[in-house]
């Protein structure tokens, strides 16, 4: 199965390195490009982009998951 | 002009043929009702159609501009996808809901006046229903029960506001409504509902996991948009919608972090995505009305397309909770790519349609210099990203191997998704194709800058970061999550919990007073005027007794205890009630 090529075991590792080393590009790429269109001053912030998606990404866990156990998640026959 | 014809009530008048065949020329037809229709929305050109007079007002049932087309353009796309996805389907019943709701869809898209729209509106409503009702389960029977009453309830809060304001300014011509006063607050209301803009949204994630496989194709793709189309038209600019796109933009990823249920989670994220649309009908700069119509078009697809998938999971495996799936995508190969197109496609992966739609909107909120706006939605977007194109996958398709035993479904349903897939990256790819269509000609977006293609990777790449050092956190757990509709589903209870414990009492005590006092006192009464009565008052009362017997043997015949013909009888009324009003008026 080719899938299980690309996806598994060595495959997932390879994945890895890439977004890692796309991730280094994009941020160097980041620096060198002159920002066309500054609309917040974060546009002229080289890497702010990057910082952005990983605090919101854990500020979206972080959050809803104290917001559901403290709050709104209820045992699955809470409405029966 | 007078040779139009309407292909929502194509859809709608089709729907009701669909007895008189069988077999293979059943699936034949019901693949030609939406294609037809699908042909009659390009060839209409800009202009007003169909319009009647009916007790001294304006009805248009035509009135097919920009806005309308794409709206119209996209709600028969998304009719024959869902046609050809649901095609095993064996209930006659359930294709004709599809169409009718399908119809009832473009016909909102093309309506003129608010008559039109309010019976549109109302059609959209109790023909949805069944596509609940279809599955066939206790749960689905009660969650299809309190659709319809929020539906109603929109419908009714619609039709008020829109007499009001027939009382103030004397039309119906439905056109952008002057945003102050009940009556436009009532309008604004009934489209809020069907938008699901919390808190009124909780019907959305409460009905369509309940719905049939095929049923949530459908509704995913037209309750929700068609009220956008009806913002973008009516309440375009109100400062209001902004705010509450932006929270429902948030309140949609919240949720999605805590649902098990595969396609809860999708429904969460349409309130999310729909946020989106709403927040920039709020902003309401020309760029920003184009990209909500642009986003309702592309977000049509994607979701259709991961509706598509999860459904086919439940379909082929009988199971939609994460913490009871994983690792089946070496059984359903196809279904797991076709479904990462969908979750690309919504994380505004570049070269997938969300890209060019969502960063119009994004764009909107920069050039307007909002910037919590702007923030807010990026952070949003990250979390489609982290449980749409990340979580929901790695859970259901890969992760740890559940040992469920799958395979890819049907060819009918492959295809299915395989049209949405297409469109999905043609969009992506050919943005001028969507751009081309959309209500604003002045405006010139250009979706792949450098800037924006770094900006955006990064965004996608960090979120994947941050998903990966937090798997462990982020299976599913077997919960619940309270939401809104908590009030009606709960408050239904306390309200009966009331009438038991202290109208009861009261009934009590009324009726031992009665017994002791007022009973009495009547025997006393009733021995002295036996006589009269038995000879002249009994033959009276018999005959009227008689008669109201009759009449309530007659009556009763109404009283079925079905649904559909309450359904039915509330909208006979309610068309009544309208005529009246307008004959008096």
């Amino acid at each position: 199965m080719q899938l299980d090529k690309i996806l598994q075991g060595e495959g997932g590792k390879l994945l890895r390195k890439i977004a890692y080393v796309a991730m280094a590009v994009f941020i160097v790429i980041d620096i060198f490009t002159h920002t066309h269109h500054a609309y917040f001053f974060w546009d002229e912030i080289p890497g702010f982009s990057s910082l952005f998606g990983f605090i919101s990404c854990v500020v979206i866990i972080v959050v809803s998951k104290a917001i559901g156990k403290l709050w709104l998640q209820k045992k699955e026959d809470y409405y029966d | 002009m007078e040779s139009w014809i309407h292909p929502g009530v194509v859809l709608i008048a089709g729907a009701f043929l669909l007895p008189f065949f069988k077999g293979t020329a059943k699936k034949v037809y019901l693949l030609l009702l939406p294609i037809v229709a699908f042909i009659l929305v390009l060839k209409t050109g800009e202009g007003t159609y169909w319009v009647y007079e009916i007790f001294g007002q304006e009805i248009v049932f035509g009135r097919a501009d920009r806005l309308a087309r794409i709206f119209a353009y996209i709600f028969s796309t998304a009719a024959f996808i869902g046609i050809l996805y649901g095609l095993r389907v064996k209930e006659d019943g359930h294709h004709a809901s599809a169409l009718i709701y399908a119809g009832s869809a473009i016909g909102v898209a093309f309506a003129g006046d608010f008559l039109t729209l309010i019976v549109f509106w109302e059609f959209m409503a109790f023909s949805s229903v069944f596509l609940i009702l279809y599955r066939k389960t206790k749960a689905a029977y009660k969650s299809a029960y309190r659709y319809i009453l929020v539906h109603a309830t929109s419908g009714v809060c619609l039709m008020g506001g829109v007499f009001l304001q027939y009382g103030e300014t004397q039309s119906i011509a439905f056109n952008p409504v002057e945003v102050g006063g009940l009556a436009s607050a009532l309008i604004l209301i009934g489209f809020l509902i069907n938008a699901a803009v919390p808190p009124f949204g909780a019907w959305l994630p409460d009905a369509y996991p309940m719905a049939t496989v095929t049923g949530a194709i459908f509704m995913s793709a037209f309750t929700t948009k068609s009220a956008v189309y009806a913002l973008i038209r009516g309440y375009a600019g109100t400062d209001l919608l902004i705010y509450l796109g932006v929270f429902m933009a948030l309140y949609g990823v919240v949720y999605a972090v805590l649902e098990n249920d595969i396609r809860r989670l999708l429904a969460y994220h349409i309130i999310s995505q729909v946020g989106y649309m709403v927040a920039a009908v709020g902003i309401g700069t020309q760029l920003a009305l184009n990209g909500a119509a642009a986003h309702a078009f592309a977000h049509i697809l994607y979701k259709g397309l991961l509706f598509m998938g999860m459904g086919s999971i439940l379909y082929m495996t009988g199971k939609d909770k994460l913490s009871e799936l994983g690792g089946i995508y070496k059984r359903m190969p196809i279904t797991f790519i076709l479904y990462m197109i969908g979750a690309f496609a919504i994380s505004s992966v570049p070269l997938f349609s969300g890209f060019v739609s969502k960063s119009m909107i994004i764009s909107a909120a920069g050039e307007e210099h909002m910037n919590y706006v702007w923030l807010l939605l990026t952070l949003a977007s990250a979390g489609t990203f982290l449980h749409t194109g990340l979580k929901l996958p790695y859970f259901t398709f890969m992760g740890k191997d559940s040992g469920v035993e799958a395979k890819d479904p049907p060819l009918n349903m492959l295809l299915g998704m395989g049209v949405a897939a297409s469109l999905c990256i043609f969009v992506g790819v050919y943005p001028q194709y969507l751009y081309n269509m959309l209500p604003y000609t002045s405006i010139h977006y250009v979706p792949y800058t450098m800037d924006h293609v770094v900006w955006t990777a990064q965004i996608l790449l960090f979120t994947w970061l941050g998903f990966y050092l937090y798997i462990k956190k982020l299976g599913g757990e077997r919960t619940v999550s309270a939401d809104t509709d908590w009030f009606y589903r709960k408050g239904g209870p306390v309200f009966m919990c009331f009438a038991r414990n202290f109208v009861a009492v009261i009934d009590d005590f009324v009726s031992g007073l009665y017994k002791t006092v007022v009973e009495k006192a009547g025997f006393f009464i009733a021995r002295k005027s036996f006589i009269f009565d038995s000879g002249v008052i009994d033959g009276i009362v018999n005959a009227v007794a008689e008669s109201v017997k009759g009449l309530s043997r007659e009556l009763r015949r109404f009283q079925t205890g079905l649904l559909r013909h309450y359904a039915a009888g509330i909208l006979i009324g309610l068309l009544v009630l309208m005529n009246l009003y307008f004959l008096i008026a």
